[in-house]
């Protein structure tokens, strides 16, 4: 976990807010589930931005990551903190 | 032998990728027809295999493995993916050399999982793939510069299109030698070092960077709206079932008078006995009764295959978590059990793509209760014995009925998923991560050797589970004979209605009678063989089109109506298909979990009619 003030969760991000990864809070996975997040393209200093929050509740997050997209929902968005 | 292992030897190359990379539809273009799909053994992942034709004259066997992101296997699928690789399943041949298929759009990430792959030191071509979708969006790619930085040939592909497939075929045949190559060793890769390596990679040889997915962002705009969205997702599934029952009835009447007729030859050409029987009453009767609902399972994956290829499945899958998530399952799941509504077989088969064991198994376990078409004939006969056929506002008192039906199934399903998420398959559910491929018009082809492949393995299964099955019920149904003089009907004196006779005390409190009962064990082959032995039992020959409405008649006379109530909710539950425990068995590879299933799908049979019944009794009815 990162104690930089400043960082936010990337379920913080407006749709279409456009914003780099700071930190991601890999304690707070699973080995299996850390690594396919970086599979999946999830790496400090990559381009994120929220395209869609699903009806009922905004959960799912539809994430675009470099030229992926991927859902997710929020308590694992709330481990990947972005730049302000 | 003597001659040398080098001429007799056939290679063996793989298809390795990412998801979405479009390796299944390389292997057809490659393959064509020529494909051979089976099972890897232990497991079900399917094994599919073909012919590939080098130039240098040489022919290899082409296998597409699943689609996986990385050599660390997350579900059975991708462990084959690795096991392959490694050579250590058994059976199959080591890899002489491997193709990497990469999404030209998407090359950063593929990229790396290239990249873990060359570290294997297998022989290995890169299929650059999609290339004209990347030129479409801008994205320039310089492929001899990629090539000579990886120090791997790279191939342009457009695999949809069969574009490149020659220079595919010379480079692997420039890389596959006389003797296979040494098994590679598997050592712990840094993922997040190589993903790095690989987006230095990328933007290196990327010369335009493009807008890559403007288009699939435009789609989606529109079909994961919150309003629009789940509107446009109730209109295709609506417009999928109105299609299967109705696009399917026209065939399924065409096979169900092929096999009428094909009994009708029979029995003119055989004597009467035991064998024509066994034919007729047997064979026919039983494989008929499963082949019927070929052509509504092959609309349904029609739907489905298509619906996969365009990229709008997950986004279903999107839409639907929030639901799942409320009784502990995911999104994954919804297409699994959307499929159960055709049959639970092919259902529970989809279910591999789902990555937690345990979402896995509560969704095979729950698959059944989805209102498989099997049951349409039950509730088809019984509706229409006791529903009256009247209206209700502006709907038809049995089309209401049906729905009814319908909707308990769902909503026994959800509640049976939250029960076995906090009891049988309890544990954390695992982090919900899904892909979301940009969107693609499907492939002809593609479709076309999908919906072969579904259709072959159906058969399969209906010319071998489903054969034997029905075979033992016959015999059980059929002896021992009657005695001479015997008044009853022939089939109360049968081990099957011995059988039913012994159960009857179980179910008589929720109202079954012995009929009921005698005609429930034969009905454990295919449910709908159920109204057959009712008309067995009540003593008509043969319960086809145009005497349907005597077994109607009858039904009405014999049963009071709250027992029929309890029918009808007994078979919203039955556990009562051969078919699927089988298929359980297999998914699961144990006996524990198809008992479990049968059991627990039993006993909320049981509690369903029971309560029903006595309700109905309570009212007056």
């Amino acid at each position: 976990m990162t104690n930089h003030a400043l960082h936010r969760p990337i379920d913080a991000l407006a749709v279409g807010e456009v914003a780099l990864i700071a930190a991601i809070d890999r304690a707070g996975l699973d080995p299996g589930t850390a690594q396919r997040l970086c599979e999946l393209g999830f790496d400090e200093g990559v381009d994120v931005e929220i395209l869609h929050r699903a009806p009922f509740g905004g959960d799912p997050l539809a994430v675009r990551v470099g030229n992926m997209v991927v859902a997710l929902r929020r308590d694992m968005a709330r481990l990947i903190e972005v730049e302000p | 032998m003597n001659a040398p292992v080098s001429i007799t030897r056939q290679p063996v190359v793989a298809l390795v990728g990412n998801p979405n990379a479009g390796k299944t539809s390389l292997f057809n273009a490659l393959t064509g027809s020529r494909q051979k799909v089976g099972n890897y053994p232990g497991v079900t992942v399917e094994r599919k295999a073909g012919r590939l034709a080098l130039p240098d004259g040489r022919t290899a066997e082409l296998i597409d493995l699943p689609g996986t992101y990385s050599l660390s296997p997350r579900s059975p699928d991708e462990a084959v993916t690795r096991d392959a690789i490694f050579g250590r399943i058994a059976g199959e041949r080591p890899l002489d050399a491997v193709v990497a298929v990469v999404d030209a759009t998407n090359l950063r990430n593929h990229l790396r999982f290239v990249l873990e792959l060359k570290a294997l030191g297998l022989p290995l071509v890169v299929a650059l793939n999609m290339i004209d979708l990347a030129a479409r969006d801008g994205i320039g790619i310089d492929s001899a510069r990629l090539g000579a930085l990886l120090d791997l040939p790279v191939v342009e592909t457009v695999a949809v299109r069969r574009r490149g497939l020659e220079a595919l075929g010379a480079a692997l045949a420039s890389r596959i030698g006389d003797t296979p190559p040494a098994l590679p060793q598997e050592r712990p890769s840094d993922v997040r070092a190589l993903q790095k390596q690989a987006r230095q990679l990328a933007a290196t040889v990327q010369t335009s960077t493009g807008s890559a997915r403007a288009w699939s962002q435009r789609i989606d705009a529109v079909v994961l709206q919150p309003l629009a969205g789940p509107l446009l997702l109730a209109a295709v599934l609506f417009f999928m079932f109105q299609a299967v029952f109705s696009w399917a009835e026209a065939p399924m009447g065409w096979i169900e008078a092929g096999v009428a007729a094909l009994q009708v030859e029979l029995a003119a050409a055989l004597p009467e006995g035991w064998f024509l029987s066994l034919l007729n009453d047997g064979v026919l009767a039983g494989v008929g009764a499963v082949v019927v609902f070929l052509p509504q399972i092959l609309i349904l994956f029609l739907f489905i295959i298509t619906l996969e290829q365009t990229g709008y499945m997950t986004r279903a899958a999107f839409l639907m978590d929030r639901l799942m998530a409320r009784v502990g399952l995911n999104g994954r799941a919804f297409i699994p059990l959307l499929s159960s509504f055709a049959c639970a077989v092919p259902g529970i088969m989809a279910t591999r793509t789902i990555d937690s064991p345990r979402d896995r198994l509560t969704t095979i376990l729950i698959a059944p209760l989805m209102t498989c078409s099997a049951r349409l004939p039950v509730y088809a006969v019984v509706i229409g014995a006791f529903i009256p056929a009247r209206d209700v506002g502006p709907f038809g008192l049995q089309g209401l009925v049906l729905f009814a039906l319908y909707l308990a199934g769902i909503l026994g399903a959800l509640v049976a998923a939250f029960a076995l998420r906090r009891t049988v398959t309890k544990g954390a559910a695992p982090p919900f991560l899904m892909e979301m491929p940009k969107y693609q018009w499907p492939a002809l082809r593609d479709v076309g050797l999908g919906l072969y492949g579904r259709a072959t393995a159906f058969l399969q299964r209906a010319g071998t589970i489903i054969l034997a099955s029905t075979v033992v019920l016959w015999a059980m149904a059929s002896w021992p004979q009657p005695p001479v003089g015997g008044t009853k009907p022939p089939i109360e004196y049968s081990l099957a209605g011995k059988i039913g006779s012994a159960l009857e005390p179980i179910f008589a409190p929720i109202g079954f009678n012995k009929e009921i009962v005698i005609a429930l064990v034969p009905g454990m082959a295919a449910r709908e063989v159920a109204v057959s032995a009712l008309g067995t039992v009540y003593a008509l020959n043969d319960v086809s089109e145009d005497n349907a409405g005597s077994l109607i008649e009858r039904l009405r006379s014999a049963w009071p109506l709250p027992t029929a109530l309890a029918f009808l909710a007994w078979f919203v539950f039955a556990p009562q298909c051969i078919s699927t425990l089988a298929i359980t068995r297999r998914e699961t590879a144990s006996w524990r979990w198809p008992i479990f299933m049968f059991s627990y799908l039993f006993a909320a049979a049981y509690v369903a009619a029971g309560v029903t019944y006595h309700l109905a009794v309570a009212a007056g009815l």
